[in-house]
């Protein structure tokens, strides 16, 4: 693990030697995030949505288990109980909205995290397993928010419940079954409920532990950097702490800044008025949509209205929404390109740019009702998708010329800083990462 | 493993032949892979519903008070149920449509009782993913076939509750049901 020019921990005080002895878990920590694991000396801000999105399972478990100690897992009282926890518990307030918003911007920082990792080719060799375990973290956390909106029993709880459990259903021959079996039920009910809390309560403490080995396998080769060159020395890194501790601590003041700003100026902003409502089986709201962060899947979801070869829409949609997750899997092996970093993929780039936007219009679409002309617009931006990933990504990275490289990390950071101007004094050095009038 | 080849001192002419201290552990592993497997099954099981949730499996309703044109709904087995008294015209246009071009083809005989055809008995559950479709209550969109309306992905449904536009895959599902009076049935 790591370096062999990381500084080695050696405690000073007879206690912690002492412990160093017993459990060496400072040692631990002191390698893991401390000035023993040596980071590239050229992370920009992109690189801190990691941390972060740390924090904000933080911020998540601990709301979460305050928010456990007042609710009521039962369809007769839950709506009730968290309606008690907004008027009557003291700070109950403060624990629901953070707890909401919580989620929000748990996903906000993932997203920017999975982007930051797609631009920068940071899924590529050697860093495939820590892009997989990614993506698990990833599942786990949409699982974990489906069930965690279930919980406050309103009416968009009790009918995403019913709309996503009845994507099983779409499932030939043992769909029902299995939607019976999730559901303990013929629709959401008691017995949904409470297992949703369980796992709900369960699966952060399983993101954890996924957490630990993503750390884990990121920590074999080091972090990449924004040249995706990789670290030839020890001028090319400079240690954890305390260079990104603080680097990360301000990124941190930021993130708690505008989560502040979200939760106490705009609380109810991303969450919906009919889930104030109690979930009631005999009617659904008007307009069911999901959470914000599962727009742009809910959109593929919708795109497949008509049949193709025998195989029902609903079935393809539902097809077509996992598929959408389960090929980012096989990303590390659809980009062969060697160069790791956009910056020196003026192709890639563009396309980059354009799947980023693609994104941003499913998202639109998923949040927008079914009707024309978002149905056609998500048919087209749905397409868009697979043929980046399948066919757009395997064939740049056949022909696309990439820029030239910088020899190092050090190389292209003393260039930017010390010889601005002089770009053809030094040979070999290449075009500069971001010339200055690229918008 | 070398040290311990010798020590049951009977098998050891062939080389070939199965070890006492491998078979052993061979049906030893197995026989407590058979246990976990049977340790599983109770663990999966209890997810699926449980015999209260099962025991309301039947819903009798009263049909003396339904107009024709009327709809009423109430739950079976904890969904809605919809019961709806067509009009003569809902009935024609219903057997105007040749079942061939429908996506799931069925007419309306297929979907109500014998001499009974202005009974219109089927779950409130569209079978796309499972919301409520609006067309029941009064003056709620009945979708342009003038049946019923799914608000959450547009599907369509016509006075036989069949199927006509949107990504519903079936017809609204006919449960099981019979007349108990001329004015009463049971369902399931």
């Amino acid at each position: 693990m790591s370096f062999p020019w990381a500084e080695h921990y050696t405690p000073k005080h007879p206690v912690m030697q002492w412990m160093d002895e017993k459990l060496p878990l400072p040692r631990l920590v002191y390698n893991a995030v401390g000035a023993g694991y040596p980071v590239p000396r050229n992370l920009n801000y992109f690189w801190n949505f990691g941390v972060l999105a740390g924090l904000a399972l933080v911020i998540q478990i601990v709301t979460g288990i305050i928010m456990a100690m007042h609710y009521g897992a039962n369809d007769l009282v839950a709506f009730a109980t968290v309606e008690q926890t907004m008027r009557d518990v003291n700070s109950g307030w403060l624990m629901r909205y953070a707890h909401a918003n919580g989620a929000s911007f748990f996903f906000i920082v993932v997203y920017l995290h999975i982007f930051r990792g797609l631009f920068y080719g940071s899924y590529k060799a050697p860093r495939e397993m820590v892009w997989l375990l990614g993506l698990v973290i990833f599942l786990l956390m949409m699982a974990t928010a489906f069930m965690g909106y279930v919980l406050p029993w309103g009416q968009m709880s009790y009918w995403g419940a019913k709309v996503i459990t009845g994507l099983f259903g779409a499932i030939p021959v043992v769909g029902e079954p299995i939607q019976t079996w999730l559901l303990g039920g013929f629709a959401p009910g008691n017995a949904s409920l409470n297992r949703f809390f369980s796992l709900h309560f369960l699966l952060p403490f399983v993101i954890a532990g996924v957490i630990i080995l993503h750390i884990w396998a990121l920590h074999i080769p080091g972090s990449s950097n924004p040249t995706g060159v990789e670290v030839k020395g020890p001028q090319d890194t400079v240690p954890f702490h305390p260079y990104y501790t603080a680097k990360d601590g301000f990124g941190a003041g930021v993130f708690l800044i505008l989560f502040s700003i979200m939760l106490f100026y705009a609380p109810n902003y991303l969450g919906h008025p009919d889930n104030y409502i109690e979930a009631n089986p005999l009617s659904t709201p008007a307009h069911i949509v999901p959470e914000w962060y599962f727009w742009p899947f809910y959109a593929i979801l919708r795109a497949f209205t008509v049949d193709f070869f025998f195989v029902p829409a609903k079935l393809l949609g539902v097809l077509a929404m996992f598929a959408s997750i389960l090929l980012l899997f096989f990303l590390p092996w659809l980009d062969n390109s060697p160069v790791r970093s956009g910056n020196y993929r003026p192709v890639f780039k563009k396309f980059f740019l354009i799947l980023v936007i693609d994104v941003l219009i499913l998202g639109y679409c998923g949040g927008a009702p079914a009707e024309e002309p978002y149905v056609m617009i998500s048919q087209v931006a749905a397409a868009y998708y697979f043929a980046h990933f399948l066919i757009i990504l395997p064939l740049i990275s056949r022909f696309e010329k990439p820029l030239p490289l910088p020899g190092s990390i050090t190389e292209s950071v003393l260039h930017r800083h010390s010889i601005k101007g002089e770009q053809d004094a030094l040979p070999g050095m290449g075009a500069d990462p971001q010339p200055s009038n690229a918008g | 493993m070398a040290s311990v080849e010798h020590s049951d001192g009977q098998t050891l002419s062939g080389g070939e032949e199965v070890r006492r201290r491998d078979f052993i552990n061979i049906a030893a592993v197995s026989f407590a892979g058979i246990g976990a497997v049977a340790v599983v099954v109770p663990l999966i099981d209890q997810m699926n519903p449980s015999a209260d949730v099962l025991a309301l499996a039947s819903t009798e309703v009263d049909l003396s008070a339904i107009q024709p044109g009327q709809a009423i709904k109430t739950t079976f087995r904890s969904q809605p149920l919809f019961v709806r008294h067509l009009t003569p015209k809902e009935i024609a246009e219903a057997d105007k449509v040749d079942p061939s071009t429908l996506r799931d083809p069925q007419t309306l005989e297929e979907r109500t009782v014998d001499g009974k055809k202005q009974w219109l008995v089927t779950m409130g559950v569209c079978t796309h993913l499972g919301c409520v479709p609006l067309g029941a209550g009064e003056g709620e969109n009945k979708g342009e076939y003038g049946g019923y309306f799914c608000p959450c992905h547009g599907s369509s449904y016509d006075t036989a509750a069949r199927i006509r536009k949107g990504p519903a895959p079936k017809n609204l599902e006919v449960p099981e049901f019979a007349f108990t009076s001329d004015t009463a049935i049971l369902v399931g």
